[in-house]
């Protein structure tokens, strides 16, 4: 079977900067990473082919750069990778970025799985695996936590919810997004490395695709950023010093107080 | 005759056939647009098996139509049926706006919808508003894990489809009877699921982290899990959740349904207590909209105290007992 990963490299979010014209993010400059949501999917993938034959392919979209995150995918222990860049897809939002990784999908053929990070640590979103699945016309099962049972036609997982945990059985093709649950990513092997060292990544762009240049970029997004600006801090913070023994019991008197008043419990 | 506006609507919520208060939530929402729009607010609601009574609930909340399709494979949430439920309400009604929790099934269907659809979709809202002329949907909400706010419109597309963090406004009331429209249909023809749900199995936790008035959340200042006894004591006596941070999740001290912040669950309740972490941004990315906010740290300078009400600087094994038993003693007054 056929395994698809749509990886994002993401900027590390605590140096984040903004176009304040667009409400774009600025990329350059800033380190990036693989999204760090996106290890516990490719971790997902790399359990299946433990368990039963199949290829794993990686896709990115994005600049030339996230070539990087896509080498670190193999180096783990995926198949092969592509990479979709152009300029044209620049500023695209969930729908776009959907419809292009849709359509490196279907230029790649006969895949049974799609596994996606349940969201990127920068958009923040979570839709561009149901938007794939929408364009696929498949099912989509989110938040998926761990995996019971697979075959050749389908699969057994669970899935968290807010109340509870799901067993679900899909057929395939399908769209699944995974959560940290799945378990910890394993790092990069000797003979991934070596394997990144004799890999060529191809890449895509917009008429590798077949893709009008209008479905794509900020044209082909129906939302727009109107405007960004900071979140106000309106919280002043009372500071109280229960350092030693008299002070401890005044203070938490006082915050038990402040407690009790909220009339919550 | 004036010109009459495409409603506003919203998803209403069921799981095991009980309206989830996110709906009430969305119905606050709902009708400060629509009062604001000059239209309906009109709710859609899936399912199997809910009764009148929950129908007219929603109504005396202040909706004005609700349209329930009533079918066996509506009962729990599965992919296809539900876009399939979904998409016939958009075709039929033309909405103008819909808005969904930012929930499990939320952030699931509308991606899916919106697609199906064609139009856009802005995820994770915690504030809206409308343009009364264009009827143009400001949808705002955090961005770069909380670092920035950012407003988007969907200026072309209809209808405009936003889900909405749960939690970020307050229940719309039941102030006795109202008239309103209700009906109830049963498709004739859903598409067959590829998907089957096997089973469910409910959370031990009586207690729900993103459904709690009060949020225990603790970090690394704990030190080992044989410790987060003083923890569960104080969150027992508040009727509270326990959330955790990445480090103590990381160290198998609570399981990941614990966890808050960017890589774990956005909590927004009336009263988060943060014990024995800093605040790192990924952090503060998943509780900075709850509504107060008390730390508890020994470091003066932790990035938690700059946007808590209350910052308690103190040993927290001494002030978390004593706290308890101060609760527990005012209880009993």
């Amino acid at each position: 079977m056929r395994i698809i990963l749509p990886i994002k490299q993401v900027p590390e979010t605590r140096k984040v900067r903004m176009d304040e014209k667009t409400g774009t993010v600025i990329r350059e400059g800033v380190e990036s990473i693989i999204n760090p949501l996106d290890l516990y999917s490719i971790e997902f993938a790399l359990k299946i082919k433990e368990h039963i034959k199949c290829e794993i392919i990686g896709i990115s979209m994005g600049p030339e750069k996230a070539e990087v995150a896509l080498k670190e995918a193999i180096a783990m222990g995926i198949d092969s990778a592509r990479l979709i860049s152009d300029r044209a897809f620049a500023g695209s939002d969930t729908w776009a970025t959907s419809y292009v990784l849709y359509k490196a999908i279907q230029k790649i053929g006969n895949v049974d799985l799609v596994i996606c990070g349940e969201r990127a640590t920068d958009g923040d979103t979570g839709q561009v695996g149901p938007g794939i699945a929408a364009f696929m016309d498949i099912p989509v099962v989110t938040y998926v936590s761990s995996l019971n049972n697979i075959c050749p036609e389908y699969c057994t997982i669970d899935r968290t919810i807010e109340h509870g945990h799901e067993t679900l059985k899909t057929e395939f093709p399908a769209v699944l997004t995974v959560v940290k649950e799945i378990g910890e990513p394993r790092l990069p092997t000797l003979k991934g490395k070596i394997q990144v060292k004799n890999t060529v990544i191809p890449h895509w762009n917009l008429n590798d695709l077949g893709i009008e240049a209008n479905k794509v970029g900020l044209k082909g997004s129906p939302t727009r950023v109107m405007k960004i600006f900071r979140p106000q801090v309106t919280r002043e913070c009372k500071l109280l010093y229960a350092d030693d023994e008299p002070k401890m019991e005044s203070t938490v008197n006082r915050l038990a107080k402040s407690i009790r008043d909220m009339e919550l419990f | 005759m004036t010109a009459v506006n495409a409603d506003i609507w919203i998803l209403a919520e069921q799981s095991q056939g009980i309206i989830q208060r996110v709906t009430f939530e969305l119905i606050t929402r709902g009708l400060k647009l629509s009062a604001k729009r000059n239209c309906k607010l009109c709710v859609m609601l899936f399912g199997h098996g809910i009764s009148d009574q929950d129908l007219q609930d929603l109504i005396d909340r202040g909706a004005n139509k609700i349209v329930y399709l009533e079918h066996t494979d509506l009962k729990d949430f599965l992919i296809e049926p539900f876009s399939d439920a979904m998409c016939g309400i958009i075709s039929q009604y033309n909405p103008e706006v819909i808005l969904a929790g930012a929930t499990t099934t939320g952030r699931t269907l509308m991606p899916y919808v919106a697609i199906k659809v064609n139009t856009g979709l802005t995820a994770d809202c915690t504030s809206l508003d409308i343009e009364p002329e264009t009827g143009n949907l400001i949808q705002t909400r955090p961005a770069i894990g909380g670092n920035i706010m950012a407003s988007i419109l969907t200026p072309e597309h209809r209808p405009q489809m936003a889900t909405v963090r749960p939690r970020s406004t307050s229940s719309a009331e039941n102030n006795g009877p109202r008239i309103g429209e209700i009906i109830k249909t049963s498709p004739e023809k859903l598409t067959s699921s590829r998907l089957t749900l096997v089973k469910f199995s409910p959370f031990e936790d009586k207690i729900n982290i993103s459904d709690a008035d009060i949020v225990v959340t603790v970090g690394r200042g704990i030190k080992k899990k044989e410790n987060l006894s003083i923890i569960y004591d104080l969150a027992e006596t508040l009727n509270a959740a326990i959330g955790a941070t990445r480090e103590v999740v990381d160290r198998d001290w609570l399981s990941y349904s614990h966890q808050v912040g960017l890589s774990g669950h956005t909590i927004s309740p009336k009263l988060y207590i943060g014990i024995g972490l800093s605040g790192s941004i990924q952090h503060i990315a998943g509780m900075q909209t709850s509504e107060k906010i008390i730390a508890i740290n020994n470091d003066p300078d932790a990035q938690i105290f700059k946007l808590a009400d209350y910052g308690i600087v103190g040993d927290l094994f001494e002030i978390v007992p004593l706290l308890t038993q101060k609760l527990r003693d005012g209880a009993k007054l």
